[in-house]
């Protein structure tokens, strides 16, 4: 196998091959930011509309218990074509990598929703209680309270569902967005092996997720030697 | 013009029924002993009080004027007023004693902080906490939780102040440290509602005492007439058993 890279690999890396990969790997690296970044703030969104109690909030709050539970347990492909459809349905010309960003945002959106609110859920109540007699505003209490007490419930699961989540990314190529994996089987189509086709890509996944996880080690550690420890 | 007015408060955890019927007026700088055995419903009423239970039946008056519980505006106006010390402390966890006691007149009030922090320092350093400031609750013991609890309430300026059993976690020494405090709370015209299973305490801060069994209030006094001359069996038993002890 080896030798037979070795024979490939001069032709495989020409500055046209390296800059196809390279692109690729920016979109499939702008999908997993858009994802994570995005996906946390409208997760953060959803938890928080989940907890609120005003009565003319019910009808957020129902919408915000569908939208999780729904694309929770939508296979993401599915999800992904759906948006690909739905957008083709608008008549208009919408690049296809709009329409996997979208279904990205929304597929990470729901489940950082559910770790989030799992994470308020781990805060005693007298935490809340105390706040609100103080008249803490819902929002004040959030940011105050509970996410600095929330945050070690919620940094593990949430950087174990990014890592994942880089992984299923790769799901866009179905609608044709020339990410990795797309560019992955256009150069095996090409007639490079598959070894070389898709270990090139394998170490450019790797090269995107493993400093993510460490990342993640690391907010753990921070977080666990910080004094924003619960009693 | 009572200072705060209940009547026929009523209240429920689910179906189950933990307070009924309960009248209770309470004058400008009154010091209110609510005593009675666990679970008569005592923390209850401060809870109703604080708006964190809603009551089904009943009605609250401050300075003669009717609380709705289910305006929020409302309750956010009574919140402004009446501060509470839980029984838990409930102190936040997240925060260090200094900012526990700034946090809610710095970042609600929208008080200067260096006025808020001069005062906070003040205020702990005369509860004997003046060399934990940047302690955190999980660092310190119930006594001194409690205290920080005292001081975040008081550092909110209140009207009324609720004390939920502020001094089952001290030792004798600070018991009077707090006593001292609360009386010279209520000379400064601070009207008190105070939980607590210390009778010698409740002797000799209250100007009423209120006992409580099952929900319901059975009998009200002045705490000589409580704890001497009680009028009702239930009282006599209650008090004579805890001042065996
Ligand atoms: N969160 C709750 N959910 C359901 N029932 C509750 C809850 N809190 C209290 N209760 C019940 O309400 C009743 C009154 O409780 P409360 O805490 O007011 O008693 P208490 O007089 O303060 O007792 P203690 O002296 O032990 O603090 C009890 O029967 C208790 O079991
Ligand atoms: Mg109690």
């Amino acid at each position: 196998m080896w030798s037979q890279i070795a024979e490939e690999w001069p032709r495989f890396a020409t500055y046209y091959n390296l800059v196809f990969i390279a692109k690729a790997a920016g979109t499939t690296l702008a999908l997993s930011a858009l994802g994570c970044i995005l996906g946390t703030a409208i997760g953060l969104a959803l938890a928080v509309t989940r907890v609120t109690r005003s009565r003319w909030l019910a009808p957020l709050r129902i919408l915000a218990l569908i939208f999780t539970e729904v694309f929770r347990r939508v296979p993401f492909l599915v999800t992904l074509m759906l948006c690909f459809f739905a957008f083709q349905a608008t008549g208009y010309d919408i690049p296809l990598f709009a329409v996997a960003a979208v279904s990205v945002t929304v597929i990470a959106g729901a489940f950082l929703a559910e770790i989030i609110r799992g994470g308020f859920k781990s805060v005693h109540p007298n935490q809340w209680e105390a706040a609100a007699t103080m008249n803490f505003s819902l929002l004040d209490t959030i940011r105050l309270v509970i996410l600095p007490q929330a945050w070690r419930i919620v940094l593990p699961p949430a950087f174990g569902y990014f890592v994942m989540f880089i992984k299923d990314t790769a799901l866009a190529s179905q609608i044709g967005v020339i990410e990795l994996t797309y560019v992955g089987k256009v150069l095996n189509n090409k007639g490079f092996s598959a070894a070389l086709s898709f270990g090139v890509i394998l170490l450019v996944y790797f090269a995107i997720s493993y400093p993510l996880s460490r990342l993640g080690v690391l907010l753990e550690a921070r977080l666990a030697s910080s004094r924003h420890r619960r009693a | 013009m009572h200072h705060l007015d209940i009547a026929g408060l009523e209240a429920r955890y689910g179906e189950h029924t933990v307070l009924s019927g309960i009248d209770l007026t309470v004058g400008r700088a009154d010091v209110i002993g609510l005593i009675g055995p666990s679970g008569s419903g005592k923390s209850t009423i401060l809870r109703v009080l604080m708006g964190l239970l809603p009551p089904v039946a009943g009605m609250v008056k401050l300075d003669g004027e009717g609380v709705n519980y289910a305006d929020a505006t409302q309750v956010r106006r009574l919140r402004d007023r009446i501060a509470i010390v839980f029984q838990q402390y409930n102190l936040f966890q997240n925060m260090s004693v200094l900012e526990n006691v700034c946090v809610a007149p710095v970042k609600i009030k929208k008080r200067p902080r260096k006025e808020v922090e001069e005062e906070a320092r003040a205020l702990l350093a005369k509860v004997g906490l003046g060399d934990k400031l940047k302690r955190y609750p999980d660092e310190l013991s119930g006594g001194q939780q409690q205290r920080v609890a005292i001081v975040r309430a008081l550092a909110l300026h209140p009207e009324i102040l609720l004390l939920d059993e502020v001094t089952a976690a001290l030792d004798p020494e600070l018991v009077s440290e707090v006593l001292d405090t609360i009386r010279l709370l209520a000379k400064e015209g601070m009207t008190m509602l105070i939980v607590s299973h210390e009778m010698a305490f409740i002797r000799e801060v209250a100007s009423r005492v209120v006992f409580m069994a099952g929900g319901k209030i059975v009998e009200t006094g002045a705490p000589a007439q409580i704890f001497d001359a009680p009028e009702h069996a239930r009282t006599r038993d209650f008090v004579s058993k805890i001042l065996r002890h």
